[in-house]
């Protein structure tokens, strides 16, 4: 078993009688990329704060590059980088001084600082918009300097918290083949996300979660198979039509979720006499969240 | 902490020794010139000197406690930079000093502002003044520790007005900036040893009149405690704000 860049176990969080995170058991091989999915509320982002100790879990272990937390957060954060859903950019600064303040911060030596910077404009492609101050960037190159800003130390690790959110289609796509790019060289990833598609395509390995605890861990594709089985159907019609449907499969022991639209029938195989007239597809990733979490996808 | 805020600095530097400098000079200037053609002699020196000397604090105190408790204010609640600098292997206790120190560099700068004025209206000049700004440096490093224990402590950037009406204002009014603290009734001047301000007033005045050996290491033991005292409790003040 390769070694963990991540380790949670059994860790609670709570903010007065609301429980955050709830006995949440976690793992992120190293080298791999972890998504972590789940709704608003879930509990990605106080996981995600809890892997940089600055919230503390109430119990539970967890270690970070071998790294026992919160004691010795601040030797593991020099080898983490964190990518925040929050734009906290020094707007006032350019992209350069962003990311020489930076180098300062993760203690990179004087001689390396360069270097380190030109490596991270390169990766996060703002060569050309060095001079730039961040209030001039674009939304996507504000999130592309925030990756540099996370990757000018080299980290072995990277957190990732919604790191596409309220982006257009295309800068997310961007961000992926990025993204893409450096789970290909070794660095370790977690991601949060709600976004399914983007769990999919860039996670090894995804955790569902629900109310604070983990409800699935899994490779997406093995995932989908154990808990949606290989077919979907969906069945279009009016309201009245897509209750009657909704009742008449549920009584026949087929699982059914709405889709806004259509009516959703998961898992059909074996069920082939007994189903309405309906568009086939393979299930998907969603279906397995929608089932887990019982919340619709954005 | 100290490269960023350098770094920063950079974009608001303009302003920010504006409003630090113009404001205390105005208050030498008005009280300086407005009371000194009414009142020639404070405590056995030319008023304008008397305030010239004593102005050098609340150019301290403006310098350091109002950009220590906006600036971390606004870096806590609205652009979320501590968040940004807490990712890398920095932590409170650094983010506290890097800010204070920062912050008492500048005011040991701007504290000096007064002086050069009033020299310039006719303080005569000594060799002591140049521990002036070493002595705002000290006092400096307190009352931007308080600022940012005080932007650590509220929930509301409005819950500051209360702070500088009932603790701000009259720290500097008893200071014994425009007039001597021995004109205050006898419980005041008690209480008067315990504002910082007044400590700083007294050394600085003493670097530009003369030396009172004693009386001056109790003035700088006060300011050291005083600026050690709000240190700590500024870092755990702002630990309770960014570590939940």
């Amino acid at each position: 078993m390769p070694a963990l860049a991540i380790s949670l176990r059994g860790v609670v969080k709570r903010f007065g009688a609301i429980v955050a995170v709830d006995g949440l058991d976690l793992d992120v091989p190293e080298g791999t990329c972890v998504g972590l999915l789940g709704p608003n509320g879930a509990g990605k982002s106080t996981t995600m704060k809890m892997l940089t100790a600055q919230v503390i879990a109430d119990s539970g272990e967890i270690e970070v590059l071998g790294r026992r937390l919160p004691g010795e957060s601040k030797i593991a954060r020099a080898e983490m980088g964190v990518v925040p859903q929050l734009d906290n950019l020094d707007t006032s600064l350019s992209v350069e001084q962003n990311l020489r303040v930076f180098t300062h911060l993760y203690r990179i030596g004087r001689a390396e600082r360069a270097a380190a910077i030109e490596r991270a404009l390169r990766i996060a492609r703002l060569s050309d918009r060095r001079t730039a101050k961040v209030d001039e960037l674009s939304g996507g190159m504000r999130r592309r300097l925030l990756i540099a800003r996370a990757l000018v130390h080299r980290p072995r690790l990277l957190l990732l918290d919604e790191p596409t959110v309220g982006l257009d289609p295309q800068v997310r796509q961007e961000l992926w083949a990025l993204i893409d790019a450096l789970r290909s060289e070794g660095t370790s990833i977690l991601m949060s996300t709600h976004y399914i598609e983007e769990a999919q395509r860039l996670a090894d390995s995804v955790t569902i979660m629900s109310a604070g605890a983990a409800v699935a861990t899994g490779p997406p594709a093995q995932l989908v198979v154990e808990r949606a089985g290989r077919e979907v159907v969906e069945v279009y019609g009016p309201p009245a039509r897509l209750v009657e449907v909704e009742q008449a499969m549920t009584c026949a022991g087929v699982r059914t979720r709405r889709t806004g639209t259509s009516v959703a029938l998961i898992g059909v195989e074996g069920h082939d006499g007994d189903l309405p007239d309906g568009v086939r597809r393979a299930a998907n990733l969603e279906d397995v969240f929608v089932l887990l979490t019982g919340e619709e996808v954005r | 902490m100290l490269v960023r805020e350098i770094t920063n600095f950079s974009s608001y530097w303009r302003s920010t020794t504006f409003s630090s400098t113009v404001e205390p000079t105005i208050y030498l200037l008005a009280f300086g010139f407005g009371f000194g053609a009414l009142v020639s002699q404070v405590a056995g020196y030319d008023y304008v000197d008397f305030v010239g000397t004593g102005t050098v604090a609340t150019a301290v105190l403006f310098a350091s406690v109002f950009p220590s408790m906006f600036g971390t204010f606004v870096k806590y609640s609205f652009q979320h930079t501590y968040d940004a600098i807490l990712a890398a292997p920095v932590d409170t206790e650094e983010i506290v000093t890097g800010e204070a120190l920062w912050i008492s560099i500048r005011a040991g700068t701007y504290g000096c502002v007064p002086l050069l004025v009033a020299i310039c209206f006719g303080l005569d000049p000594r060799i002591d003044m140049l521990l002036v700004p070493a002595i705002a440096f000290v006092s400096g490093f307190g009352w931007a520790a308080f600022g940012i224990m005080i932007a650590g402590l509220l929930k509301s950037i409005d819950n500051f007005n209360y702070v500088t009406s009932t603790v701000i204002t009259p720290t500097f009014l008893t200071a014994g900036t425009f007039f001597p603290l021995s004109e205050l009734p006898e419980w005041a001047q008690v209480l008067g040893n315990f504002n910082p301000l007044y400590h700083t007033v007294e050394l600085v005045r003493h670097a530009a009149f003369g030396w009172e050996p004693a009386a001056d290491l109790l003035h700088l033991g006060a300011l050291v405690l005083f600026g050690l005292v709000l240190w700590r409790l500024a870092i755990r003040a702002l630990q309770r704000k960014l570590i939940t």
